[in-house]
């Protein structure tokens, strides 16, 4: 009982303490900034245990933080190979395949404007649709291993990555095109210097939004059927034992590398769309 | 006019594409077939084929083309088998059948339903929360942002597990994992519609003497509709994902995920084909119809 009562204590505590910081002097600043989701992130998760153990909650309904931190420094080698068989040789390998053809496929697709007009609508379209939905058949055509999970990806990201990059290659004003023309530029040339580049933002949007649904098709595809390895594979199977701190901790896993591969999209984005004026600010 | 002559056109390609690549993917198991059935292939023997590559065995067997548009469990169901299996499983079976889609359809379309609902609702709360208290905004505002980037999907078996064993089951599971897929586009796109009316707009509201709730009223809300209808849609499918995969990790013996779900431990690939279709015209539909209020709707006040 008196953990209950810790946890709402500290709760209004942390309440406090950010509501000072933000109408305070430190809201401005970068380390106020930060601190703010910090604290409320940490408040969470303490209230989280405190409740958790107060209330004598079941570990088959919700393991405290605590037990999750020392699931996941026990399993780590599990994890990690599950991490490598699912992120890296499923989401990645068809992230990578599937925007390359998707942006190729966008180049080709650029130079006829009745291909444009009828491929929009459909792209457009199609990246409305679950496609999710497709797992259970690309599994049975390419078999448990990864590559049908990265076929799911690449069937995934084609869509919403082909529609970006054609909105995208788009983007040029007719000045610009007349200016190119007028220095005599070729279709490459002036693709490569004028056209590649102004389509950038419009790019990595794409890539941005791919590289959550790579994540998502590979963990989802292993739901209909996997080697005994993989993120996905573990969550179901450990759903089915009742070790949900196991689940958690490959929530974890899973919340980590879609965070780091996100940033690092982002991240990329910011070099080479640095003249844009989102990035400017 | 002419851009829906270019959209049938690539229509009527991918049609194409479609049959055409159903004779290689279908003929091993054609030619099994048609070999037990007596009928002369090259070569003869399903291990004499087993290595040879599938256009060299159409190649070599091109009358059994037609036959790979009609098997029973093809690996690649032709456009045709897929549209007559849609027919059959909607208009002429009665709508209560548990073989009809169009219950299975309404199975997962209610879930869909509540979980957008509810998400939506408590999403554009928050965002009214979020754009009126700086608190709210400094410390929930960055955990939505980068709860975006996290395959939020992953939690959807234990969710369902963890209300079964304290006695929730039916709709409500599944619409929890919708409202939770939905919840945070609507959440990003309210708070940027929201706070889209510009300074000057915003100071000409203060020199009418309008106070916060007037701004609120006549000012974010009617401008930020744009934002949140390109978030409804977003979060419509989003929902509609959900509800699909929560049907999956329970072995839900009803709606459009169980039949995929079913058709992939059987082998039911026209079933499996035909539940995705099921799918993407549900989907088709709610985001349409989803665009059809948004018009009607900025009309009405103006906008478009």
């Amino acid at each position: 009982m008196t953990l209950v009562v810790l946890a709402f204590v500290l709760w209004a505590f942390g309440i406090w303490v950010n509501m000072r910081l933000a109408s305070g002097p430190a809201a401005r600043t970068r380390a106020g900034k930060l601190a703010v989701p910090v604290i409320f992130g940490v408040t969470i998760l303490v209230m989280w245990e405190l409740l958790v153990r107060g209330l004598g909650v079941s570990m088959v309904i919700l393991p405290a933080p605590t037990l999750i931190a020392a699931r996941f420094a026990t399993s780590l080698p599990t994890l990690w190979a599950d991490f490598a068989q699912t992120f890296v040789k499923g989401a990645l390998s068809g992230y990578v395949m599937g925007c390359g053809a998707a942006v190729l496929t966008a180049v080709l697709i650029d130079r006829s404007d009745f291909l444009r007009r009828g491929l929009l609508p459909v792209g457009n379209f199609v990246a409305a649709l679950p496609i999710v939905g497709t797992a259970p058949i690309l599994v049975m055509w390419f078999g448990f291993d990864w590559q049908s999970k990265a076929a799911v990806v690449v069937v995934m990201v084609f869509f919403p990555m082909l529609v970006n990059t054609v909105a995208g290659l788009t983007q040029t004003s007719a000045m610009q095109r007349d200016l190119m023309r007028t220095y005599a530029a070729g279709y490459w040339q002036s693709f490569f210097k004028l056209r590649l580049p102004a389509a950038m933002p419009f790019i990595f949007n794409g890539l941005k939004i791919s590289s959550t649904l790579a994540l998502i098709g590979a963990i989802v595809a292993e739901f209909f059927g996997s080697p005994t390895l993989g993120m996905g594979f573990r969550i179901s199977t450990s759903v089915g034992q009742l070790s949900l701190d196991m689940v958690w901790a490959e929530i974890v896993v899973a919340a980590l590398a879609g965070t780091a591969f996100y940033g690092a999209v982002a991240m990329i984005e910011k070099a080479v769309t640095f003249w844009h004026p989102s990035q400017r600010s | 006019m002419r851009s829906l002559l270019a959209v049938l056109t690539v229509v009527a390609a991918i049609v194409v594409l479609w049959y055409a690549a159903c004779a290689p993917m279908n003929i091993k198991g054609v030619l099994t077939e048609l070999e037990r059935g007596g009928a002369q292939v090259v070569p003869e023997g399903a291990p004499a084929r087993r290595d040879m590559s599938a256009f060299g065995l159409v190649a070599g067997n091109s009358f059994a083309i037609p036959a790979t548009w009609a098997q029973e469990r093809p690996r690649l169901p032709a456009p045709h088998q897929v549209v007559t299996e849609l027919w059959n499983t909607t208009v002429m079976k009665k709508i209560t059948s548990k073989r009809s889609l169009v219950y299975h359809g309404w199975v997962t379309l209610s879930a869909t339903l509540l979980g957008f609902a509810i998400g939506t609702g408590l999403g554009i709360l928050l965002a009214v929360g979020i754009v009126h208290s700086r608190v709210m905004d400094m410390s929930v505002m960055p955990w939505a942002i980068v709860s975006q980037t996290i395959p939020i999907i992953a939690l959807a078996p234990m969710i369902i597990v963890v209300l079964y064993s304290v006695g929730v089951q039916g709709i409500l599971p599944k619409a929890i994992i919708s409202a939770y897929l939905s919840f945070f586009p609507v959440v990003v796109g309210m708070v940027k519609g929201l706070r889209s009316p510009d300074a000057m707009q915003l100071d000409l509201l203060k020199t009418y003497n309008a106070n916060t709730n007037q701004g609120f009223w006549k000012l974010r809300l009617p401008a930020s509709m744009p934002y949140l209808f390109a978030s409804l849609k977003i979060g419509i499918a989003a929902s509609l994902v959900g509800a699909i995969v929560g049907e999956l990790p329970t072995g839900a013996v009803a709606g459009l995920g169980a039949r995929l779900l079913a058709g992939s431990y059987y082998g039911q690939t026209v079933q499996i084909w035909s539940a995705l279709f099921g799918a993407a015209i549900l989907a088709g539909l709610l985001v349409g119809l989803l665009g059809l209020i948004e018009r009607a709707t900025l009309k009405r006040m103006g906008m478009s």
